[in-house]
């Protein structure tokens, strides 16, 4: 069968399964765009190359399949790397398509011309320039394999128009073997006893939870295994979903805005199980002062992310869920014996106080609408059965600490790279892959400007996401800090001019909602959650409000600041 | 302290800048660098000189097994290792300084591969200290130009 590169990518694509691409056309792609209609793949047209890209991350994160991005080169390209950055720093798989100019062009400077791949190339986990049409299908393949295994992460290819125009035989490889890119996914087996035999020594044992738990569907092992064994759990905002958030081993998040029980949890633990976790800055405050009593375990499927930020006692290269599957087997005689571990009810009993001395909370006076309230609130009327996807900032932080995540994939949120701007396009990407879930943008009146303008692609494609805006006039995160750290001195975070909300969501075809008083709250999420339609509800909250608990940053995670 | 990596990798556009761009995006120094095809068509070896502590060279090696074109990585310093150097110098050599040059590159078995009236050019090979020896006593004639290729290395045989 002989076909244009433009088919090429669409039939492979047809082959993927991929039943959805987040694109935005130009001259570089108008090949690809003309094929398009004759291949049963949806195409959701966004209005700026950020929001395919994030559209893109949120549909792979909340449905663990391959998200896919199609745009022209030069400006096409380059607009989609802040959100090439954001997947790769959260090892999400995606596929991006750039168009290029013909290749007797490149190095040309060429009219919409930029060295895409050299861009890239740190923010990828590989990229190709595609410069024969009989690598194509290959390459797309290889792509595809390359994305979703190992850690999984962006891959970028680049496709000249003179390529996508060029016809040849099309043959699609069913597997791809590379001899330089071989990951490890099964554990040794001998560092698996070796965690089972510290557990069974270990007293004062706790599992910190990463994304790579999440990647690697892993859940259900691990809330097996910690419910089995009565060891706490912590994640990192990554991980949130990892474990039932209503479960009385959960400690909730940790690090700089963790709980007050997760972090003395861990910074007391004699055993610490380090699974698909990479110890971030955030994570761990000050490195020497963090987990000093503790043996540390660390199973990762990069052997990079081990000991890089910590001294890990026991590192294992793994997929988290092969590793978790191999522990768990090599713990049930032990259980039968009776010597998987030793009573650890002083320990729970301990973590047990530290979680009711100091919950998460906040001050409920004054007559402001409290943000964290809102995020309550969200939590009652959804009952954790939403998709919460989140801008950067205080919001972020509020959605991690006061809903409750009870399975994985139901938070997207840029951990990372910490992107605002992501969280509307991902809710757009989240609710393509589940047109019947509820899916909700919690975000920041300032992170929610930054693609605002993907509006007009939720309305066109009457999805019905939900954008909740804890609108504090401020960028308050920033503000935050200012107020604590910089005597004040609120330089360029007051959102003085901004736009009413409420108006620009019925310029775009949306519904608006604007709510000032704490009673009509839920009245308003309530019905703003009935609405089959893309809905904006601006509610206006208390303007100074802070995220405690806090760690200063580089201080150890035990010295936090509270509400 | 002062390291030694080979890497073979496969001999795709682009190679090069991912190593070169992994070391300067995380700040690792590259001292030397060299390239150039192995026997295998479609790989190459480069050899890269850096310096750091463990953790330091723990991190650039894992770094440089996780791109995707890399096949193998050694830090040949851990083994007993061959290295050589190759290194061109243009040194003034007018008048009387000329024979005492000469009989300088006797001693280091070195070549001389141009001459002029005023200059010679001189090729040299062999490990960095002596690259360094000999540099430290040409210098007072008058160096005017060095091109050094970087450190070439394999692991000696023989080690079971
Ligand atoms: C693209 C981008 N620019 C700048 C920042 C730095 N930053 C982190 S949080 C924040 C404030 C966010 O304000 P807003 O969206 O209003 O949310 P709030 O913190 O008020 O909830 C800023 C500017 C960032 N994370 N991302």
């Amino acid at each position: 069968m002989e076909l244009s590169g433009a088919q090429i990518l669409l039939e492979s694509l047809r082959r993927e399964g991929v039943d959805v691409v987040f694109g935005f056309p130009g001259g570089a792609v108008i090949d690809i765009y003309h094929q398009l209609p004759n291949y049963p793949i949806n195409h959701v047209l966004v209005r700026h190359e950020q929001g395919a890209i994030h559209a893109a991350d949120g549909y792979a994160r909340a449905s663990g399949k391959v998200g896919v991005c199609l745009v022209t080169s030069g400006p096409g390209a380059t607009n989609t790397v802040t959100g090439i950055a954001t997947a790769y720093m959260d090892s999400i798989p995606v596929v991006i398509f750039t168009g290029q100019v013909p290749t007797p062009l490149i190095g040309n400077d060429a009219f919409q011309e930029v060295d895409i791949v050299g861009i890239t190339r740190s923010c990828t986990k590989h990229n190709y320039l595609v410069k024969d049409v009989t690598k194509l299908a290959h390459t797309i393949k290889e792509a595809f394999y390359l994305a979703s295994s190992g850690r999984p992460g962006p891959v970028l290819v680049d496709i000249p128009k003179d390529v996508q125009q060029a016809v040849t035989e099309y043959k699609y490889p069913k597997t791809i073997k590379m001899r330089s890119y071989n990951p490890t996914i099964e554990p040794n087996v001998k560092q698996v006893r070796k965690v089972a035999d510290l557990i069974a020594k270990a007293k004062k044992p706790i599992i910190y939870a990463g994304g790579g738990v999440i990647s690697s569907n892993a859940h259900e092992e691990l809330t097996w295994l910690a419910r089995t064994l009565k060891i706490p759990v912590t994640a990192t905002l990554m991980g949130l979903g990892c474990f039932p958030g209503d479960d009385p081993l959960w400690l909730g998040m940790l690090g700089m805005h963790g709980t007050f029980a997760a972090n003395h949890a861990i910074n007391n633990a004699d055993l610490i199980l380090a699974i698909g976790s990479r110890f971030d800055d955030r994570v761990t405050g000050k490195i020497s002062e963090f987990a000093k009593k503790a043996t540390i375990v660390h199973i990762d499927v990069d052997p990079t992310s081990i000991q890089k930020n910590v001294l890990v006692h026991v590192p294992v290269v793994s997929d988290c869920r092969a590793f978790l599957l191999a522990l768990n087997r090599e713990m049930a005689p032990r259980l039968d014996e009776g010597t998987a571990t030793p009573s650890h009810d002083k320990w729970l009993a301990q973590v047990q106080e530290w979680a009711t001395e100091h919950p998460v909370a906040y001050s409920h006076e004054g007559a402001a609408i409290k943000p964290q309230a809102v995020v309550e609130t969200i939590y009652k009327l959804t009952k954790g059965k939403a998709i919460i996807t989140t801008e950067v900032g205080q919001n972020q932080m509020w959605a991690a600490q006061f809903y409750r995540y009870h399975t994985p994939r139901t938070f997207l949120s840029s951990g990372g790279l910490g992107t605002m701007g992501y969280g509307f396009p991902a809710a757009i990407g989240a609710q393509m892959a589940f047109p019947d879930k509820l899916v909700i943008d919690v975000a920041g009146d300032g992170s929610i400007q930054m693609c605002i303008q993907e509006l007009a692609t939720a309305v066109c494609y009457g999805l019905p996401v939900k954008i909740v805006i804890l609108n504090n006039g401020y960028l308050g995160m920033v503000r935050q800090w200012q107020e604590l750290f910089y005597a004040k001195n609120y330089c360029a975070t007051c959102l003085d001019v901004a736009p009413d909300f409420v108006k620009l969501a019925e310029a775009y075809g949306a519904a608006g909602y604007r709510v000032t008083d704490p009673a009509e709250v839920e009245k308003t999420l309530k019905e703003a959650f009935a609405l089959p339609r893309t809905v904006i509800v601006d509610i206006v909250v208390d303007r100074e409000e802070n995220v405690y608990p806090m760690v200063p940053a580089g201080k150890p995670l035990t010295e936090m600041l509270l509400v | 302290m002062r390291h030694i990596i080979s890497i073979l990798v496969e001999n795709e556009p682009g190679v090069l800048s991912r190593v070169a761009g992994l070391f300067s995006g995380r700040g690792f120094n590259i001292e030397t660098l060299n390239v150039a095809p192995t026997l295998t068509p479609g790989l190459s070896i480069m050899t890269i000189t850096t310096h750091g502590d463990e953790q330091i060279i723990e991190q650039i090696i894992k770094q440089l097994r996780k791109l995707v074109t890399t096949l193998k990585v050694v830090d040949l310093s851990e083994a007993s290792s061959v290295e050589r150097e190759m290194m061109l110098l243009r040194v003034d050599a007018e008048g009387t300084k000329r024979a005492e040059i000469l009989r300088i590159v006797d001693i280091f078995r070195c070549k001389v591969v141009d001459v002029s009236p005023e200059e010679l050019i001189i090729e040299v090979t062999g490990e960095q200290g002596k690259l360094t020896a000999l540099i430290n006593l040409l210098q007072r004639y008058g160096i005017k130009e060095v091109a050094r290729t970087g450190a070439v290395a394999l692991r000696r045989g023989m080690q079971g």
